[in-house]
């Protein structure tokens, strides 16, 4: 580790955290404007779980990224509900807006095999709290990717308009997967530590993953070498995220003394 | 005013039995793997609780649950603390466990499978057995069901709907 950098352990990690932490609620929060409105009852249902699960991920991270903040007094509210779009670093695949159907479930399985691969790789690093989090929510992801890859499988392989809708999704959705791989000295640092891992070396079993899956579905694989969008790491968000955020965060803003007990 | 020291671990263990899951009302948290560790020092009880599904609303009403059992002893000096460091598995379930979800009409979680086990799996569905009639013809409707923990599965056997609660 260079002397000259002020990137300290501590900095990584709570930003290392605030990432993971940031995707989950996004995309949670999107997901959860399904609730309601599913296509059918049992989707309803299972895109409802999700949402449930993916807060409850970023919840655990937001709590322990507090541990290694200065201020040390962070609750998850002040993550969710006091920061600005700039102080988001979620990838921008989670803020689009939700889209149909078939858009929400290829944005699900390439965001869950992804993650899929990361939390796999990471069931072995050194902090025991980050661990048990991970192997805990490695489980759910399990579901998520069993439950949208089965999904893009019958919609792609299912009728004329269902192909033609998943096939647009992916191509919409293509750019934004660049971003899944993106890493910097945050990473790096986490790598030397012992509590990350490389994204790189798990690139080729993702790529095989989402080509047979793709292949299964009889859908066509788009480009893996055209452009592809960046900066959501460092805070660079499109548009859609302040809308998100101002119907979020609103209640809680306008009501400081609103109280989940 | 009773505290910790009034009571033994053996019987801290006694209470947290009579503490059942809100969602599945036939397992107590015991059973369910949700009580991890107790332990009682002069003056102080300590009860570790581990969440199971992240997003689980039953977490809460089980921690409180926990804690108005502990009052109702008549313990004062206690705290209820939530343990990540080992993930939660049905695989911690006794077999008891198991048979009591089964006679409430819950088809039972079998073994998890590790990473490699479930890349494999992920093209094909494994056959979960009708809870009242045992038969093999099912069929799943949904990965998720009514709970965090549940999916949902039909048997065209008996043509009844039921739940499975989902190895994990």
């Amino acid at each position: 580790m260079s002397t000259t950098t002020s990137l300290t352990s501590d900095i990584a990690f709570r930003t290392y955290l605030l990432r993971l932490a940031d995707d989950r609620l996004i995309l949670g929060q999107r997901i959860s404007e399904w609730c309601g409105h599913g296509p059918e009852l049992e989707e309803d249902l299972a895109l409802a779980n999700i949402a449930l699960d993916l807060i409850g991920h970023s919840s655990a991270l937001y709590e322990y990224a507090n541990q290694f903040d200065e201020r040390g007094d962070l609750t998850p509210d002040h993550f969710v509900y006091f920061r600005d779009d700039p102080e988001f670093t979620n990838l921008q695949l989670c803020e689009l807006p939700r889209g149909d159907y078939a858009f929400t479930t290829a944005r699900l399985f390439l965001f869950s095999s992804f993650s899929f691969f990361l939390y796999r790789n990471l069931q072995s690093i050194e902090d025991e709290q980050f661990r048990g989090m991970i192997q805990k929510h490695l489980k759910e992801v399990k579901y998520h990717l069993r439950h949208s890859r089965d999904w893009v499988i019958k919609l792609g392989d299912g009728t004329d308009i269902s192909h033609q809708k998943i096939q647009e999704a992916l191509n919409e959705l293509w750019m934004y997967i660049g971003e899944l791989f993106y890493a910097d000295e945050v990473d790096q640092l986490m790598v030397y530590s012992g509590n990350g891992t490389d994204t790189s070396v798990f690139h080729g079993e993702w790529k095989q993953l989402v080509e047979q899956t793709l292949t299964e579905a009889t859908l066509e694989i788009p480009d893996w070498d055209q452009f592809m969008i960046s900066g959501s790491r460092k805070g660079i968000h499109s548009e859609h995220l302040g809308h998100l955020l101002a119907q979020m965060q609103f209640l809680r803003r306008s009501h400081q003394d609103a109280d989940w007990q | 005013m009773p505290t910790g020291n009034n009571h033994t671990e053996a019987q801290i263990w006694d209470y947290l039995a009579e503490v059942v899951d809100p969602e599945i009302p036939v397992l107590n948290i015991i059973e369910m793997g949700i009580a991890r560790q107790v332990d009682v020092s002069d003056q102080h009880v300590q009860v570790k609780i581990t969440p199971t599904y992240s997003g689980c609303p039953a977490m809460n009403a089980i921690e409180q649950g926990v804690k108005q059992k502990l009052e109702e002893k008549g313990i004062s000096n206690f705290d209820v603390v939530m343990d990540y460091s080992e993930a939660w598995t049905t695989d911690w379930m006794t077999g008891e466990a198991k048979e009591k979800l089964k006679d409430y009409g819950i088809a039972p979680p079998t073994e998890t499978l590790n990473e490699e086990d479930f890349l494999t799996s992920l093209s094909g569905n494994k056959v979960v057995p009708c809870p009242f009639c045992d038969s093999l013809d099912t069929v799943l409707q949904s990965q998720f069901g009514s709970t965090a923990c549940k999916a949902q599965y039909f048997c065209n056997s008996c043509n009844q709907p039921y739940e499975h609660f989902k190895c994990h």
